[in-house]
Formats: structure tokens, C-alpha cells, sequence
């Protein structure tokens, strides 16, 4: 335990002052919010010294969430990997089923030290949504989600989930309902309560400082990974694959790799249908620079910069940004970013049950899917890591539907 | 695209410039923005400014509702550009910029509907937009087409100030007003960094929240109007929750303009289907609204 398990980034590489990486990310929040979203980076920055705050968060990934998590060798998944050795973090095994919680409890510890008494939240798949209400479980916090309406039905699961942890769930109507309308209607919320209200972000997205801070709260994943496969294996992997929809699991991933140039950075985009079909959300692949939810990155945009529906089978995916750390590690080539159709996440999906005895979410199967491909271009020799972001509890309905599980005739 | 004249047709209706390199480089309405606000402060009362989305419920029917505006007595109109994420728009000018985009309004509507309101009714018209629209179109190329319709300027309440050096840039260039929107937590290092980048008027919002009526007027605005007049010389101007004649009286008795939005568009979506009540509504709302912001305080 002597790395410690809040991990701010010790270099102190990006982003800059005004939140910056690269030419993307900034501060771009009406007026109202401006003097929260400074608070928030301002409480960050004094939390970020005091070792009581990195104390009590060690104690609650420890003893809560269930620190460190497992790194699982799949030599079975792996023989359709063209022989490579893949392992994955199971940041599915943590407490509430993916690495949502990472970020939820530091905030919640921000949300505490702030004095506020409410916390909001987007939420897409409800894995964040579930973490921020097991959070507010926790701390005696008041809690609303918003969520797309579309994403309430196709994971009811976890809307029960968040109900019976005493969240209100709020089922956004507007725009495309899905993920991007949840974040409209949650910064609405946010404008208008502001004084007692923190906006629990879930991902690496959002206005300075959320990209950096979110990421922070999940550098663990990576700090621990890399020391566990240095441990399993006696070097470091030739890739690692993560899923990125705002893209959290994946900076966390990614992060304590960044400095080891022989390490491929690999993110896996949701294609949906096929990125020619349109029918995508495949942010990276096939956007543009443009603004959304308070920070420059990558878009999908028509040209007159009305902000596209995206799509996936993934409510988790189903977004058309992305964090803007992400945008600049695309740019600078340090990072690679691929997209998976829904298919294709789906056969991953199945074939890792199946051989292994572990259901994915099905935002993790697209790094899966990710991973099968780097396993087969890299050869046998090559070791590939990948985020297993979530648990695949939430998609069963969905992946019943997909694959023809349920008997005939029976109550869908 | 909707069929609509072609946006120089705005343009050439009330200018007096024929050069066309002339026009690029002095055709914004700034100065006429300000002769206006000037006239109202000089006659001792408030502006009355009303706003309405292009392209709502149609284009032509939503250049009718604006020139109705007008007609009724708003001083200033503001243009909105309808968007696809509009963050700081309650229900009802959401469901307003969801109709206009299901139909097809484009930029160039938007534009044109600045440029024919201006030219019927000789009222500076302003737009109001959300930044990424204008950032993806090109910001010079928006500047210089919005001038040349014979817009006033812009009005930016997602685009800080930090941020918006070339759009200043080109709107000095073009003749445009900047007119960015304070809130009541602003504090006054920030409002006077504000004032001081922008021009025309400062747009200060009477409440925390989102666009939309209210029941009453936040009892925050006064006090923002107040702590923004102490830090510059602009007119400030209150929006955010303004609907009837009464709450427009109270804001005027406070400031420099008047800003009612929602209201207009919800007269309009409660004549979905006829669209001269509707022209008619708004004209008697605005009616009703000016006569409120020229009473005696």
C-alpha cells in the first residue's frame, strides 16, 4: 500500500492553469456556474495537500470499495486474441459493479468539505448514477439523477438500483434522451440550486477542473495495474484497451502508462452500426473540435455546430463528446482510439462468459472486442491489458433481446 | 434549407451603404444599439427588449412575431439561434428551438430573419446564441454576415470572457455589439472584468436558473444591477423570469432595459395553430409590456 491510493498526477504535465490540454478543454460555463466550478477546483486543489483527505479516501477504496482490485489472466478469451497474454483490471469487482465509485467518493468527500448537502449527477448506463446514490447512501447527502429516458428503460435495473439507495431518479424527455440531454438537464439543476448543490460529474469531461479531477480519482486503476502486471508478468504490456464514451475508465487506465513510450494507448470508440452508417458514437473517429458540457474537445457536430444524437447499444457509450485529455492524446498521437460496432462488442461480450465465466458490461466488451484485434496484430508474443470498466448485471435484458435468451412466450 | 429571401435583401433594406467592402468593415448596428439605449435613459425610462427564436414556428412566422414585437413597443430585439443543447433554456424555449430545428432552420435564417426585422421595423436586432454554432461556422465569417444583414450585435451567455477574444475582435471589426450576461453570484472583480470586455449593454440575469417565467422577480436582480453600474459605464439590462406588465414595471424601476423572453414564445405555442393570434398575441403582449416599462416609477 505504499503507493496510497489517491494518485494526483505527480507531474504536473496538463493541464494548465485554465485547464488546458493542448488546445482542448477550458471553462466554457455561463456565468452562474463560474463561481462554483471555481469553488470546486479551488477545494480540490487544498484537498490535494491535506493528508486527512487522502486518509479517509484510502479508507473508504480500501475497506469500501474493495482496493486494490484483482488482475485476471484470460488465457481462454485469449486463444481468439491470436495467442497473446491478456489480462484485465476488474475494476468490475469493485463495490457498486465498475470503477464509477473511484471518482464518486472523492467528490463526495469534496461535496462534504464544501458544505453542501445536495448532490447531483447525469448518469448514462446508471453506473454512475448508482455509485453517486450509494455515495450519498453514505454520506447522508441528498441525491438526484438525471437520465435519459431512453437509458431509464433499457437499464431499469439500475434505476431500481438508485431508487432503493433513496436517489430520486429524474427521466429526461428532451433532445435524443439519452446521456447528453441527462448533462443538459443536470446543469439546468445545477444553475439554478447552485448554493447548496455540487454537480457530481462522472466522467472526464465538463469544465475545468473536472477532467483533471475525475481523472485523478481514477489514476488508481492504473498505478495499480501497472504495478500488477509488472508483478505477474516481469514487464510491462504491449497494449492497454480501454472503453471510452466521456472516456473515464480509460484516462485511469492510461494515465501511469503515459510516461512508458513502448505501451500502445488504446481506446475503443462505440460504432454502433458501423460508423458509415451514421448510427454511432464514435466521438473520436468521426467528430470534430467544437463545444460541449463546458470544455473544447472533439464533437459530433452537423456543420453549423448543432450537436448530433449519437448512438449505441451501450447507454454508456451513447454520448457525442469526450473528455478533452482525450481529444489531446489523439492529437499528439500518444494515444490510438478505434471504434467497435455493437456486434462486435457483443460477440466479445459472449465470448468472454463463455470462456471465461465473467459477464462484461457491455461498454467493457467493446474494449474486449478492442483487445482481440490488438491480440491478433501483435502476435503471441505480446501481452495485452484491458479495463474491464463494469459488470454486465445491468445489460441482461438487453443482451437476452440481442442474443434470443429469453424462452418463447415468455414476459419480456 | 427553409425558403426565405436571401439575406442581403435584409441588409440592403435599411442601410445606406452600397459598398460591399464598406459594409463588411461598418454595417453592424452597434452604434444604433446605443443611440437607442441612450434615447430611453435620456427619456427617464427602460428599454424594452424582447426576444424570440428564428425559425419559430417557421421562419416567416417567426420574422412576423419579432416585427409584431416591435410594432408593440419592444425598443430592441434579440434574434435567438435555435440549438440542439440549449443548457440555459427552461421548457419553453427549448420545445421553441426543438420546433425550429425539426423544421430545417439554418444559420442563413437565422441571419436573414435579423436582417428583415431590422429592415421593417428600423429597431437594432441582436442575436443570442449559444458559442458552438458560431464557433463551427467560422467566427469572422459570422461577424461579417451579421453585419451585413444589419445586426446590432451578439449576445454570448455560454461564451466567457476569457474566451472570447476573437469574437471582440471581429465584432469591433464589424461594428457589433458583445453583450455577455452577469449573474447575481458574480462577484465584482469579475463583473468589472466583464463590463469592461463588452458593449452595447450587460445582460444581467435577475435569477439563478435557466430561462423561463417566474411568479416573481428575483429579489437578486436589483442588487446585480446595482454592483454592475458601480464597476462600469454600460447600461445594464435584466432578464431571466420577466413576463407580465407588473414585474416588467419593477425591473424597470431598476434598470436600464427590460429583457422578456418565454413569454412571447409561450403566447405562440398557445396558438400552435394560427398563426395570427399568435402575431396578434405577441403584439399585444408587447404592447402591454411597454406601456408597463413607461410608467411612471
Amino acid at each position: 500500500m505504499s503507493d496510497g491510493y489517491f494518485l494526483p498526477d505527480p507531474e504536473g504535465r496538463v493541464p494548465s492553469a485554465g485547464g488546458y490540454f493542448g488546445e482542448f478543454g477550458g471553462i466554457f460555463v455561463p456565468e452562474a456556474l463560474r463561481a462554483a466550478v471555481e469553488e470546486v477546483a479551488a477545494e480540490y486543489e487544498k484537498a490535494k495537500g491535506d493528508p486527512a483527505f487522502a486518509a479517509e479516501l484510502e479508507d473508504l477504496l480500501v475497506n469500501y470499495t474493495g482496493r486494490p482490485s484483482a488482475l485476471t489472466e484470460v488465457p481462454r478469451f485469449a486463444e481468439h486474441a491470436g495467442g497473446a497474454r491478456v489480462f484485465l483490471k476488474r475494476e468490475d469487482l469493485n463495490h457498486t459493479g465498475s470503477h464509477k465509485i473511484n471518482n464518486v467518493l472523492g467528490q463526495a468527500l469534496l461535496t462534504r468539505r464544501m458544505g453542501k448537502t445536495r448532490v447531483i449527477a447525469e448518469t448514462g448506463a446508471g453506473q454512475h448514477g448508482v455509485a453517486t446514490a450509494t455515495a450519498c447512501a453514505l454520506f447522508g447527502l441528498e441525491c438526484v439523477i438525471y437520465m435519459g429516458e431512453i437509458d431509464t428503460e433499457r437499464q431499469a435495473l439500475n434505476v431500481a438500483r438508485m431508487r432503493m439507495l433513496g436517489a430520486e431518479v429524474v427521466p429526461v424527455t428532451s433532445g435524443s434522451r439519452t446521456l447528453k440531454d441527462a448533462i443538459n438537464e443536470a446543469f439546468r439543476d445545477w444553475v439554478a440550486n447552485v448554493d447548496r448543490t455540487h454537480y457530481l460529474f462522472g466522467t472526464v469531461a465538463g469544465p475545468h477542473p473536472f477532467p483533471a479531477l475525475v481523472r485523478d480519482f481514477h489514476r488508481v486503476i492504473g498505478v495499480e495495474a501497472r504495478r500488477q502486471i509488472l508483478e505477474r508478468t516481469g514487464r510491462l504490456p504491449d497494449a492497454v484497451a480501454a472503453c471510452v464514451g466521456g472516456g473515464s475508465n480509460a484516462i485511469g487506465l492510461f494515465h501511469a502508462f503515459l510516461p512508458d513510450e513502448g505501451v500502445r494507448l488504446v481506446g475503443l470508440e462505440a460504432a454502433g452500426h458501423g460508423v458509415a452508417s451514421g448510427k454511432h458514437a464514435a466521438t473520436l473517429t468521426a467528430g470534430g473540435p467544437g463545444i460541449l458540457h463546458g470544455s473544447r474537445s472533439y464533437v459530433l457536430q452537423d456543420d453549423e455546430g448543432q450537436i448530433t444524437e449519437p448512438y449505441s447499444i451501450s447507454a454508456g457509450l451513447d454520448y457525442p463528446g469526450i473528455g478533452p485529455e482525450h481529444a489531446y492524446l489523439k492529437d499528439s498521437g500518444r494515444a490510438e482510439y478505434r471504434p467497435v460496432t455493437d456486434d462486435e462488442a457483443m460477440r466479445a461480450l459472449r465470448m468472454l462468459a463463455r470462456t471465461e465465466g465473467i459477464i462484461a458490461a457491455i461498454e467493457s466488451a467493446h474494449a474486449l472486442a478492442g483487445a482481440l484485434d490488438l491480440g491478433r496484430e501483435l502476435g503471441p508474443e505480446a501481452t495485452v491489458l484491458v479495463n474491464l470498466s463494469g459488470r454486465g448485471d445491468k445489460d441482461m435484458d438487453t443482451a437476452a433481446r440481442y442474443f434470443g435468451l429469453y424462452d418463447e412466450g415468455a414476459d419480456k | 434549407m427553409i425558403e426565405t429571401d436571401h439575406p442581403a435583401d435584409g441588409a440592403a433594406g435599411g442601410t445606406t451603404t452600397t459598398d460591399g467592402a464598406a459594409a463588411a468593415t461598418t454595417g453592424g448596428r452597434l452604434s444604433l444599439l446605443e443611440s437607442v439605449l441612450a434615447d430611453t435613459r435620456a427619456q427617464d425610462r427602460a428599454a424594452l427588449i424582447g426576444y424570440f427564436p428564428a425559425g419559430f414556428p417557421t421562419v416567416r412566422g417567426g420574422i412576423d412575431c419579432a416585427v409584431a414585437m416591435a410594432e408593440g413597443g419592444c425598443d430592441v430585439i434579440e434574434i435567438g439561434l435555435p440549438h440542439s443543447d440549449p443548457v440555459l433554456d427552461g421548457p419553453v424555449i427549448q420545445t421553441a428551438d426543438d420546433i425550429a430545428l425539426r423544421g430545417g432552420v439554418r444559420i442563413a435564417d437565422v441571419i436573414a430573419t435579423v436582417g428583415e426585422v431590422h429592415a421593417a421595423t428600423g429597431v437594432p436586432v441582436l442575436c443570442m446564441t449559444y458559442w458552438n454554432p458560431v464557433d463551427r461556422y467560422g467566427v469572422a465569417r459570422f461577424a461579417a454576415e451579421l453585419a451585413a444583414a444589419g445586426g446590432a450585435g451578439c449576445i454570448l451567455p455560454d461564451l466567457p470572457v476569457e474566451e472570447a477574444g476573437a469574437w471582440r475582435k471581429a465584432a469591433a471589426e464589424h461594428g457589433l455589439a458583445t453583450v455577455f450576461v452577469v449573474a447575481p453570484s458574480s462577484r465584482d472583480k469579475r463583473l468589472a472584468e466583464i463590463t469592461a470586455a463588452g458593449s452595447g449593454f450587460v445582460y444581467a440575469a435577475s435569477l439563478m436558473g435557466v430561462t423561463g417565467t417566474r411568479e416573481s422577480v428575483g429579489r437578486q436582480a436589483g442588487e446585480l444591477v446595482r454592483r454592475t453600474r458601480a464597476v462600469g459605464d454600460l447600461p445594464v439590462c435584466v432578464g431571466l423570469g420577466v413576463s407580465t406588465g407588473a414585474q416588467a414595471a419593477e425591473v424597470a424601476s431598476f434598470a436600464d432595459g427590460v429583457i422578456v423572453g418565454s413569454a412571447f414564445v409561450q403566447r405562440v405555442l398557445d396558438h400552435a395553430d394560427d398563426t395570427p393570434a399568435a402575431v396578434a398575441a405577441v403584439r399585444g403582449l408587447a404592447t402591454e409590456l411597454a406601456a408597463a416599462t413607461r410608467r411612471e416609477g
